[in-house]
């Protein structure tokens, strides 16, 4: 038996009084940080439930439009994880990720998204307890910050009301 | 541009032996210069109006909404609409277009993507009314004219702004997109050319959602300039420069150039002439986000490994959303932030 999985879409708005549980999506690359989860697993590590992790080849695979649509679809905040920029599998794609991620984390802030809502590290496939330990930071750092205000959840806003009768009575006009 | 000299009577035969089409053109939030890059086809123009009969266009004829809401349903046979969709009266003429016409075209880079108006949505209604209407500086009436509004003339009913700038497609239903800011005159020409023969039966008809008067690549390809690996230390400001390379590519001068995301069409003009494209033939084919691509293009080519050297780099760049959204921030995956 599979318990439902909630994502940003299905996430119910928090009710009132109850305590906030951010949506948070993770990009892992292949050869480290996705170890690094697979580590914290089989070694029992404890880290709160709220990340849904993507499994990507190398972190320099991830496009800065994976991550918008992410937020437009509700994810409260976004990780992108991977190797040590020396260890990368792919030579300097982790450098170029560490580049999009702060470009893309300047215009988010410019766009009115706190720069805490997309967060990088690096970990390598033996750090799980680093994996555990920097995901409770990061859930613990958006719990603060609160919800992603709704008005950047478009994706999920309700398409335009259908046109009224285009024949309305002719007014009179000049 | 000449047309070969025909009698009345010739010209007669012509329209009798072929349909003449209804044309619609409107303009919603919008400068006008999509209207008058129509215009600009001059000649041809007058041309086209043997196969076509304007039957409403505020910017070139008299007619009212009154006519359009009178004419049936479908019965205009191509409207080219263009601007973005900001008031009240915007969305209501979007819909009634929509519904009186066979064909709706989002004509343009206002109606396709939000273009200039649409950075507007990274603030409030009061914020740009604050900036549009500062007392100090131009408050000669009174008040901001939105809804009913008591003018020294008379008591009058504006049209009133929405929360943000939307465009055409995501209020009603478009059949076709035509970018830029404006449209290229030739490329107009090429799409009613086309629709023409499509109407007539001779020509393909492009199917629905297609992109007219555009290519499928990016304006890098179009550009003549040369490219070798490009390498980037800092972002320029084109008049901070004595003098721009007149061959080799601005993005490698330390230009932000936009070619790398917008769509070809335009036979890059811009960067021809030396000033760094501005994106406004809009997203590539296959971009859901022209910003993020463009961003990921210039992250691509950043020469820093280091976070305070890329910071360095990225400062170049005042303004990150006039950058990378300039023409698309209303149709980018954020909406400018506000629904």
């Amino acid at each position: 038996m599979t318990a439902p999985v909630t994502t940003p879409e299905t996430a119910a708005p928090a009710a009132a009084g109850q305590p906030f549980e951010p949506v948070i999506l993770g990009f892992t690359c292949n050869w480290c940080s996705y170890r690094a989860a697979d580590l914290a697993g089989t070694a029992r590590t404890k880290y709160p439930y709220n990340v849904r992790l993507i499994r990507l080849m190398c972190s320099g695979r991830m496009e800065p439009e994976f991550i918008l649509e992410g937020f437009a679809r509700g994810a409260d905040a976004v990780i992108m994880t991977g190797c040590w920029p020396e260890d990368c599998h792919y030579r300097i794609q982790s450098v170029k990720a560490l580049r999009r991620f702060l470009f893309l984390r300047r215009t988010l802030s410019d766009l009115g998204i706190e720069p805490a809502r997309l967060q990088r590290f690096y970990a390598s496939a033996a750090e799980g307890q680093r994996f555990a330990d920097e995901m409770a930071r990061i859930v613990a750092e958006v719990k603060a910050l609160g919800p992603i205000p709704p008005e950047t959840r478009v994706a999920l806003a309700e398409p335009p009301a259908a046109p009224p009768a285009a024949a309305e009575p002719v007014e009179v006009e000049a | 541009m000449t047309t070969e000299a025909i009698t009345p009577a010739e010209a007669d035969a012509v329209a009798e032996a072929k349909p003449r089409y209804k044309l619609a053109m409107y303009w919603a939030s919008a400068c006008g210069g999509c209207d008058v890059a129509v215009l600009n086809l001059g000649m041809k123009l007058i041309e086209f109006t043997e196969r076509w009969e304007p039957v409403f266009w505020p910017a070139a004829m008299d007619a009212k909404r009154a006519d359009v809401r009178a004419m049936d349903d479908g019965e205009i046979d191509v409207c080219l609409f263009d601007g973005g969709i900001r008031t009240d009266e915007d969305a209501e003429m979007a819909r009634l277009l929509r519904a009186k016409s066979k064909v709706l075209v989002a004509f343009g880079s206002c109606a396709g993507e939000g273009c200039i108006p649409g950075l507007a949505n990274q603030r409030s209604i009061e914020a740009v009314f604050a900036a549009a209407y500062d007392p100090e500086l131009n408050d000669v009436n009174g008040g901001t004219p939105n809804g009913p509004w008591g003018s020294p003339y008379g008591e009058l009913e504006l049209p009133t702004l929405e929360v943000r700038l939307r465009t055409l497609g995501q209020v009603v239903d478009i059949d076709y997109l035509v970018p830029g800011c404006p449209p290229e005159t030739e490329r107009i020409a090429e799409v009613l050319g086309a629709v023409t023969a499509a109407l007539d039966g001779t020509g393909p008809l492009p199917p629905k959602g297609a992109v007219l008067g555009a290519g499928t690549s990016t304006v890098c390809d179009e550009c003549t300039r040369e490219r070798g690996v490009k390498t980037i230390k800092e972002f320029k400001r084109i008049q901070t420069l004595a003098e721009v390379d007149p061959n080799l590519c601005l993005l490698e001068q330390g230009l932000p150039c936009c070619g790398p995301a917008a769509r070809d069409g335009c036979g890059a003009k811009c960067p021809a002439a030396g000033a760094p494209c501005i994106g406004c033939y809009g997203a590539t084919q296959g971009v859901k986000d022209f910003g993020a691509r463009l961003l990921s293009a210039y992250a691509s080519v950043v020469d820093a490994s280091e976070p305070e050297d890329i910071e360095r780099i990225l400062a170049g760049l005042p303004d990150t959303v006039g950058q990378f959204y300039r023409f698309s921030l209303a149709a980018s995956l954020l909406h400018g932030g506000r629904s």
